[in-house]
């Protein structure tokens, strides 16, 4: 595989062809924020917090989607990106139903990390509140919809690690939702296997274990990385 | 022409309310309301969640008591599970309780009662709060302060953080004390029973002083509502529910899940706070809940020093008893029986077991949860669907029941010093004072206290502000 190099905030950095500026970026050990983005699943690029800057003009382009090029300058430190992914992340809060206080997954949310990490202290959109649903028909887990962001993560880690395609997304824009096959209650879902995979990619509370109270959820997302590593590296560490 | 005096907010008491008094063509008071003019709305808010999620949720309506609604929610979710609640998960959850008493109680009566008691009714008002009492009596404010402190101590122990501790759950608790924690506990049970010993006998030689707004300010028989162990002992977190008549005979003891059968709630226009009362009395059926009622229905405390107070304290009669500033008394025993009852506990080995928390699943569509919140008894009931979420929930609270009482408490002390459009400051702070002996918790979160402004309007019948005074 060629190498190319590139500049990332002004230091050259070197990347396999066909990689993403994001695990260039990350190789080189600068941090890119990102949400819907997990290692070993497929690039969605649906939330834009990796949004970086790219060429002289600037362009804004999603690292984790953005493969790198010879030469390519890239910027993903500016206070124009800190406003945007201070705005992505305002946006999702107002969107949804958050209530970090009172969520199972406070304290170990990545949404809520990623207010804290963009430096959100207030929202500046009106929230919509959403009237949204809470299924909790599955023995094991139940999933709030008011809590979810639609990165997507739990669908493509059913489909992609444990390839049964129970999740998918239906409908559109501010209707659209996260759904078990045809959009019929989880518990009687025909597909699930029950594995946990989409709690674990999970990145709020809206995948939730059953009998969990607030701030006791552990997605174990170390587990996640774990087949991840052993699927394509064949390497069982833990 | 006929007036009516506000009294808007109302101070040092938890939560935001007014008092009106509507005074005749004489300028003589006829009747006072207790206003609560808050609404937030809970119930509603609940249906559609998990019922596991309530009691963090709930616990959220109380900045002061979240141990109660934490204990009440878990313990309706215990009954939906169906399942037996392991044996040290209850110790620990009694435990948290009598925290939960011992600190509501002591911010109660150091931060928003005693400055009355101990500057006087009379005092500038500017000074009559928890900094007024630092200024005159530093080593009273100061242990009064830590004593609060012990309590909270031990439900951060507990809970992992003081205000809202997620930490009891359907089926137990989450974990157990630590064993630095409980030693910590140890070192400080001293000083906290030395300090209620000393609150208690400055109450007792106040008592004589104060003759003459234990008189007035709610004193008239009503009946009495609290939980009772097995053996008739004073409870705080399970037993039966019992109500006794003024002169102290037991009407009715009952498990606390059929209360519906014998507590009724109405809605009233003036007030977003339901009125309950006795359903076999009707209206007339008023009872009191609360650290005054838990003395009234209880045949003992079950701890040697609260005992000893109890046994004073009931040997004033209960013509006595049924004065509502004796809640201040009632009050500082409960602690003492909590800090008795914390030290008697404490060596108990399943405090710090690791079999806390029975699982299970949705095993019935109903459960009603009970325990006796600082205020009063506390009642969480809720239906839910065959996958656990909230069908509709219902909540009584303390203040509700107690709101009659509170009504005749205003009414009886503006009837006792108004006698004119004239209205001194010091009996407005008595008609507060009437309404905090109860120390109603009408919402969520506590303001500085004493720090609020007391704004009173004299109006007309046409709504015509008459006159109008503001202090603070
Ligand atoms: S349920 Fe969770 S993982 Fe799935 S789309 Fe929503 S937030 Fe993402
Ligand atoms: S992480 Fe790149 S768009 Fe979400």
């Amino acid at each position: 595989m060629s190498a190319v190099t590139l500049t990332i905030n002004d230091r050259l950095v070197t990347a396999a062809a066909g990689e993403t500026v994001l695990a260039a970026a990350r190789a080189a050990g600068i941090d890119v924020p990102t949400l819907c983005y997990v290692d070993g699943l497929s690039a969605h690029g649906g939330c834009r917090l990796c949004l970086v800057e790219v060429g002289a003009g600037g362009r804004l382009q999603p690292a984790c989607f953005m493969p790198v090029a010879e030469g390519m300058v890239v910027r993903t430190d500016t206070d124009r990106l800190a406003e945007y992914r201070r705005m992505i992340v305002e946006l999702l809060f107002a969107e949804g139903n958050h209530v970090c206080s009172v969520c199972v997954a406070n304290g170990n949310c990545e949404l809520q990390d990623a207010a804290a990490a963009t430096g959100m202290d207030h929202e500046r959109f009106e929230y919509t509140y959403p009237k949204r649903a809470v299924d909790a028909s599955h023995d094991r887990f139940g999933i709030d919809h008011n809590r979810c962001v639609l990165c997507t993560r739990c669908v493509r880690a059913c489909d992609e690690l444990e390839g049964a395609h129970t999740w998918d997304v239906a409908g559109r824009g501010a209707g659209a939702k996260v759904v078990t096959d045809l959009n019929q209650p989880w518990g009687e879902s025909p597909t699930c296997t029950s594995c946990g995979k989409c709690f674990m990619a999970c990145p709020t509370g809206a995948i939730f274990r059953k009998g969990s109270t607030v701030a006791e959820t552990d997605h174990g997302r170390d587990r996640l990385q774990f087949l991840v590593a052993a699927r394509e590296k064949k390497q069982w560490i833990v | 022409m006929a007036d009516r005096i506000v009294i808007d907010p109302v101070t040092r008491i938890e939560g935001h309310a007014k008092i009106t008094v509507q005074l005749d063509a004489d300028g003589r008071p006829t009747e006072a309301r207790f206003h609560v003019t808050e609404f937030r709305g809970f119930e509603k808010m609940y249906e559609g969640r998990p019922f596991w999620e309530m009691p963090a949720i709930t616990a959220r309506v109380c900045g002061i008591c979240p141990v109660s609604h934490l204990t009440a929610s878990a313990k309706a979710g215990d009954q939906i599970l169906a399942v037996r609640v392991p044996p040290a998960a209850v110790k620990l959850r009694r435990l948290a309780t009598w925290a939960q008493v011992l600190q509501s109680h002591a911010l109660s009566f150091f931060h928003l009662s005693s400055p009355d008691l101990l500057l006087g009714m009379d005092s500038d008002p500017a000074r009559r709060n928890i900094f007024g009492l630092i200024a005159e009596n530093p080593d009273l404010a100061r242990a009064g302060i830590r004593l609060r402190q012990f309590g909270q101590r031990i439900i951060a122990a507990l809970g992992g953080q003081k205000i809202h501790p997620a930490w009891v759950v359907p089926g137990g608790v989450r974990h157990a004390l630590p064993v630095e924690e409980r030693e910590w506990v140890r070192e400080r049970l001293p000083e906290a029973k030395q300090t209620t010993l000393t609150a208690i006998g400055l109450f007792k030689g106040l008592m004589e002083k104060f003759r003459a707004e234990t008189e007035v300010f709610g004193k008239f028989p009503t009946m009495h509502l609290g939980l009772v162990a097995a053996d008739g002992s004073w409870e705080t977190y399970d037993g039966a529910m019992r109500f006794c008549d003024a002169d102290g005979t037991t009407v009715a003891e009952v498990a606390p899940a059929r209360y519906q059968e014998f507590i009724a709630e109405k809605a009233e226009s003036w007030s977003f706070v339901k009125s309950t009362y006795f359903k076999p009395r009707g209206p007339a059926g008023v009872y009191r809940v609360g650290p005054l009622a838990r003395l009234n229905v209880c045949d003992r405390m079950g701890t040697p020093l609260a005992d000893r107070e109890f046994i004073e304290f009931r040997g004033l009669g209960r013509e006595a008893t049924n004065a509502s500033f004796l809640f201040h008394y009632a009050r500082l025993i409960e602690i003492l029986c909590s800090v008795e009852k914390i030290e008697q506990h404490l060596d108990d080995p399943d405090l710090q077991s690791a079999h806390v928390r029975a699982e299970a699943g949705v095993n019935s569509p109903e459960g009603v949860g009970c325990c006796e919140a600082p205020r009063g008894i506390l009642f969480h009931h809720y239906k839910v669907t065959d996958d656990g979420l909230i069908r509709s929930a219902n909540l009584l609270i303390a203040t509700a029941q107690n709101n009659l009482a509170m009504n005749r408490t205003v009414t009886q002390i503006a009837k006792h010093y108004i006698t004119g459009r004239d209205v001194p400051e010091g009996i407005l702070n008595r008609l507060e004072a009437g309404i905090r002996a109860f120390d109603p918790c009408l919402s969520c979160s506590t303001h500085a206290a004493g720090q609020m402004p007391l704004h009173v309007e004299l109006v007309g019948p046409d709504g015509e502000v008459v006159s109008s005074l503001r202090r603070g």
